[in-house]
């Protein structure tokens, strides 16, 4: 038995460490209602302006609508690409098997400013091509295709393909098998695998800063071109605000994908 | 779909499977990897700045002479040595309590409660501490003048990699048996003892696997030092400069070695940590 001095201790640091997790995120939503420009502290006054000004700022919704649209695009290449890797690897045991896991987990493993710079050195001096929204899909999906992967992987190895076989000495040809008896059995692991490569794609900011255009912004890069600006201040913290309070959509969707009865 | 069918149409059907997403990470991500490569030994013309595509190790002895460089980058090393200092010493208290003395309600609360902050944007997340450092914040008016720099950079960073060193050594306790952190103490060990000597060894993997995030993230950083780092640099600003304001690719592409080589080394050297596996 852990002694009670000590639970209490821990119990302490546990909240202690709680309260520094949460006390900043709580101060950016409480400073998208102060009066103070500044953001001194305490907070002068009670204000909705800012979040008016934030909804009508043209900027930050363009760039909101860019983020989308490489998000999902970015997404479902790499659920695509990610889903057939993880299918090639499960039916052989080659020799060049941890190279490929190797290659996949690469992009994401190496500092964003290394696979930043690659890819722009890549795309404007080796392939002649123009940096834009086209170049940062292709640059998002390189660093996605893990997380489908890895979901896609632990699902299969969990099967053991069984099933599969089932259903090919049953006389399902290999593409029925796979929309009547795989795709079902790997939809909640897809689902959750493309959670998470659209929130890697839609918070990027270093491979992105390398691979977009100077006049498409996505959101993190017009945040970043604005916080330094003090009278764009007051919209900038609104617009974080509004991407904290949301972060709790990707956590209720993922718990309700952890509670599907299928993936037990 | 047969799965374990020999003969030539499972290699058939294998190499159209992972044909495309090879193609993809083959030709964009390691074609483009080894043209970085090759572009640190290229220069760029002093008065153009075309890159000329002679071999030359320039850039390579400008990095090893001039002290800047070298500073910038034990500055950098130093810097994420403390961030993962700081990340383990916040991240064993939760996880412990997590793993072996909360409730499995209280348990599954905690697991979400830090989750949350890894989907919350990382430029959020580094936005809030600039609000919570700047000069008419918090914890100025608390009397902590903490401000811009080295110390609120450490903090910053130290901030934004912890849930990846709380998740992995939480996993690692859970797997810690609890008969014996009990066998340890009736053998007259105390707790300090205990953790010391029994806790922290067989945990150890996992710290290690935690610190692979926590030192990667921190090498390859320069926004977060933008942010609250006031004058400080760290390699991933000179890279930064390097392409942008001084379109000088061949020399980022040197300097961006360093980075590699380092988090190369630090792999091979945990490699039989068993760290690899907690991942």
């Amino acid at each position: 038995m852990i002694p009670t001095r000590l639970k209490v201790f821990y119990g302490a640091a546990t909240a202690v460490v709680l309260l520094l997790i949460y006390a900043p995120l709580a101060l950016v939503v409480l400073n998208s209602f102060n009066t103070s420009k500044s953001f001194a502290w305490p907070p002068t006054g009670f204000t909705t302006e800012w979040w008016s000004r934030a909804w009508h700022s043209s900027g930050a919704r363009h760039a909101l609508l860019v983020s989308i649209e490489v998000a999902l695009l970015a997404t479902a290449v790499s659920l695509v690409l990610g889903t057939l890797a993880a299918l090639g690897l499960q039916r052989s045991r080659f020799f060049g098997r941890n190279a490929i896991s190797l290659l996949i987990i690469l992009p994401i493993a190496l500092p964003g400013i290394v696979t930043g710079i690659a890819l722009n050195n890549m795309f404007r001096t080796v392939l002649g091509m123009q940096l834009g929204l086209l170049t940062v899909v292709i640059a998002h999906a390189t660093f996605c295709i893990v997380t489908v992967f890895n979901n896609v992987q632990a699902r299969l190895r969990r099967l053991q393909g069984s099933l599969q076989e089932a259903s090919a000495d049953l006389g399902a040809r290999p593409f029925t098998t796979f929309r009547l008896v795989t795709f079902p059995l790997l939809r909640s692991a897809l689902l959750a695998g493309a959670l998470l490569a659209f929130a890697l794609s839609f918070d990027e900011i270093v491979v992105t800063t390398f691979t977009v255009s100077a006049t498409q912004q996505t959101l993190p890069i017009w945040i970043f071109a604005n916080l330094f600006r003090p009278n764009q201040a007051p919209v900038v913290n609104v617009v974080a605000a509004a991407l904290i309070v949301l972060s709790i959509v990707p956590i209720w969707f993922a718990q309700r994908i952890s509670d599907d009865p299928q993936t037990h | 779909m047969s799965l374990r069918q020999p003969g030539p149409r499972a290699g058939v059907a294998t190499g159209l499977l992972l044909g495309p997403p090879l193609l993809w990470l083959g030709v964009a991500y390691l074609g483009a990897l080894a043209a970085l490569l090759v572009t640190a030994f290229f220069s760029v013309g002093e008065f153009t700045s075309e890159v000329i595509k002679v071999f030359t190790l320039d850039n390579f002895s400008s990095l090893l002479s001039e002290p800047i460089y070298r500073t910038v980058a034990f500055r950098t090393i130093g810097i994420a040595v403390l961030v993962t200092v700081v990340d383990a010493v916040l991240a064993l208290p939760i996880a412990f309590f997590m793993a072996k003395v909360a409730s499995p309600r209280v348990q599954r609360a905690l697991v979400i409660a830090v989750l949350m902050p890894l989907w919350a944007s990382y430029l959020v997340k580094a936005y809030a501490w600039r609000a919570m450092l700047s000069a008419s914040g918090p914890l100025s008016s608390m009397g902590l003048h903490i401000g811009y720099g080295l110390p609120g950079l450490i903090i910053t960073l130290g901030y934004l990699w912890l849930p990846y060193m709380i998740l992995p050594v939480y996993a690692g306790l859970q797997r810690l048996p609890g008969s014996l952190l009990e066998a340890s103490a009736d053998l007259g060990a105390s707790a300090g003892t205990t953790f010391r000597r029994v806790v922290i060894p067989s945990i150890f993997p996992s710290l290690v696997a935690g610190s692979i995030f926590t030192f990667s993230l921190t090498m390859g950083d320069y926004i977060a030092v933008k942010i609250v780092g006031g004058p400080t640099q760290m390699i991933g600003n000179v890279i930064y400069e390097s392409v942008g304001t001084a379109n000088n690719l061949p020399f980022a592409a040197a300097y961006a070695f360093v980075p590699i080589l380092v988090m190369l080394v630090y792999l091979w050297a945990v490699r039989r940590t068993g760290a690899l596996e907690n991942l």
